[in-house]
């Protein structure tokens, strides 16, 4: 990895029954995220996906291992990473404006009004809540609740986003289009995005790389699965590439199949170098027919798992 | 068939009112019975009296005419025992107002305190399940004996019996806030001061305007009992006093006038519990 922009090295949670039992969520998860890259985690519930987001934001501590942003170990919450909850979390007595401002004003608190406005401004018009400004929550639909959601967590301009499950209190529609919103504001603002799910289509369509997660209890991280797509894809054409029922298999046949059997004492796996899969991309396949090369992934080396 | 409907209700509110005025008024007719005095007596107390034919509860009418005759002039003062019904309740809400304040700047900062900290609130908790469920009304002796002024002790007591549930209410709104909500202000690394006055406060309002209002009305209850034990002036007090003077017109529209500001208050308390409740 050249220079990850997080790093997480080995964490672990653990619950203490009152049986006095251990219980081990996850153990021994080793990744890294690079500066613009979308990362997807998918797992089965139970797997401990909302406790891996909330270590990364600092919300809740790990029972064992680190985790590094810029070098740094996190510690707690910061303003560098901010969080896009699953229920939207806004708060209802705030109109729009007031809940980005309340992001705005606690990262900025030497701003007067009139700048915190502006700046608010600025992020209500790129998720095209313009308009909606005065309105409270109570009144806006689950979609535009979670677009206030997204201007809250970007307009504080984070070094990273952190996305638990955003759409998936939303219809079919509604989630559509957000993605395809949130694949335009990451393309224009080059965010770094980390970001669970349980929707194959959602992974692939937004992430550079899924991670992919076993069963728990003591779930591990089985493999990186790398979107082999150019970054151009859209909604509209994704199913149309060569590569996506390629990718599409390989998760669901993980999911259905592989996630409750996997055995990390088979040949070869290193928690701390989980293998990376490039579906469409394996040796012997010849490259799909497409101009634009796939992100190249440099360092880690490419374990075919099949 | 809309505005028919909108009709019934008051329709039959004013049914009742008239079915209720009417079961009073005969009642209170006066008995038809033949004239069994003596006439000497007769004479002496008058007729009616003599004869038991004036029923001694007051009709409607009668009633009526006290209530006019109070609205007209609400506010006289003639003497410590002859105040004008308005000034009575001027004083008790007086006092409801200021031990209901006094009560609030207590209740709310501990409940607070209480709501945020589990080890207060364990601390505290088993002094409040003590204090709690003591009738106001006992704290009086103890506090005429402290205070030496029976209208500040008034105030304690209302002071006392307010102060539960708007101590209970915050402490529950405060440890109740929705953990997102809290998780938000942590990632947005905002300050334990305004969390608390930006977050918590807002998300808690409701809770503890329903402790206000609880308070409110248990309060308006207490000062009629507390002023029949200290005298002097205040609804109570007036009630007491036309008690003694055995005006029972008086008392009966005592007791309207009392219901009707406990309405107002609990109003007033509703419709600003509306202006802090915002749904999700």
């Amino acid at each position: 990895m050249s220079d990850p922009l997080i790093r997480i090295e080995g964490i672990a949670k653990k619950f203490t029954g009152r049986d006095g039992v251990i219980t081990t969520v996850f153990e021994d998860l080793h990744f890294g995220i690079e500066p613009g890259e979308f990362v997807c985690l998918i797992g089965h519930s139970g797997c401990g996906k909302t406790t891996i987001l909330n270590v990364l934001s600092g919300l809740e501590q790990s029972s064992e291992g680190y985790v590094f942003v810029g070098g740094r170990e996190v510690s707690g919450p910061s303003l560098d990473r901010a969080v896009i909850f699953q229920s939207h979390a806004l708060m209802p007595w705030l109109t729009v404006m007031g809940n980005i401002a309340f992001a705005v004003s606690s990262r900025w608190p030497e701003w007067n009004d009139m700048k915190v406005r502006e700046h608010c401004q600025k992020y209500i018009d790129l998720v095209n809540l313009t308009g909606a400004e005065k309105k409270r929550p109570a009144e806006l639909s689950g979609g535009m609740k979670q677009r206030v959601g997204i201007a809250r967590a970007l307009s504080i301009q984070p070094k990273m986003l952190l996305m638990d499950e955003p759409f998936s209190a939303l219809d079919a529609l509604t989630r559509g289009v957000l993605q395809e919103e949130v694949l335009r504001i990451c393309a224009e603002t080059k965010q770094t995005v980390f970001m669970i799910t349980h929707d194959v289509d959602e992974a692939i369509l937004l992430a550079d790389k899924i991670i992919l997660m076993t069963n728990g209890p003591r779930a591990k991280i089985a493999e990186i699965v790398v979107n082999t797509m150019p970054r151009s894809r859209t909604r509209h054409d994704l199913h149309k590439h060569p590569h996506y029922y390629r990718i599409r298999n390989h998760l669901i046949d993980f999911l259905v199949d592989r996630s409750k059997m996997f055995s990390s004492s088979a040949g070869g796996y290193d928690p701390r170098n989980p293998p990376l899969v490039t579906p469409g991309l394996d040796p012997g396949e010849a490259p799909a027919v497409d101009p634009v090369k796939p992100q190249v992934v440099g360092g880690a080396p490419l374990t075919v798992v099949r | 068939m809309k505005t028919l409907l909108s009709w019934r209700a008051p329709a039959l509110s004013l049914l009742v009112f008239l079915l209720m005025i009417g079961i009073w008024h005969a009642l209170t007719l006066p008995k038809v019975m033949p004239v069994t005095a003596e006439s000497e007596y007769a004479a002496l107390v008058g007729t009616a009296a003599a004869t038991g034919q004036k029923s001694a509860f007051p009709s409607p009418s009668d009633v009526g005419r006290k209530i006019m005759e109070h609205l007209s002039e609400p506010f006289y003062d003639r003497g410590p025992n002859d105040k004008g019904i308005g000034i009575q309740l001027a004083f008790s809400i007086g006092r409801v107002m200021l031990g209901y304040l006094l009560a609030a700047l207590v209740a709310i900062p501990v409940g607070f305190l209480i709501g945020m900290s589990p080890t207060v609130y364990r601390a505290l908790d088993p002094y409040i399940q003590v204090l709690k469920p003591i009738s106001p009304l006992a704290w009086m002796p103890l506090a005429l004996f402290t205070l030496k002024d029976s209208s500040v002790s008034a105030i304690f007591v209302i002071f006392i019996c307010s102060l539960w549930p708007m101590l209970i209410n915050t402490a529950f709104g405060v440890s109740s806030v929705r953990k997102e909500w809290l998780n938000v202000a942590r990632t947005l690394e905002v300050g334990n001061l305004r969390t608390a006055f930006r977050v918590i406060l807002p998300a808690a309002a409701p809770t503890i305007m329903t402790g206000m209002r609880i308070s409110i009305s248990i309060a308006w209850l207490v000062i009629v009992a507390a002023e029949m034990l200290v005298g002097g002036t205040g609804i109570g007090y007036f009630v007491w006093n036309e008690w003694n003077n055995l005006s029972i017109t008086n008392i009966i529209t005592a007791i309207l006038a009392i219901g009707m500001v406990g309405m107002l208050l609990d109003l007033m308390m509703a419709k600003l519990t509306k202006l802090v409740t915002f749904p999700e």
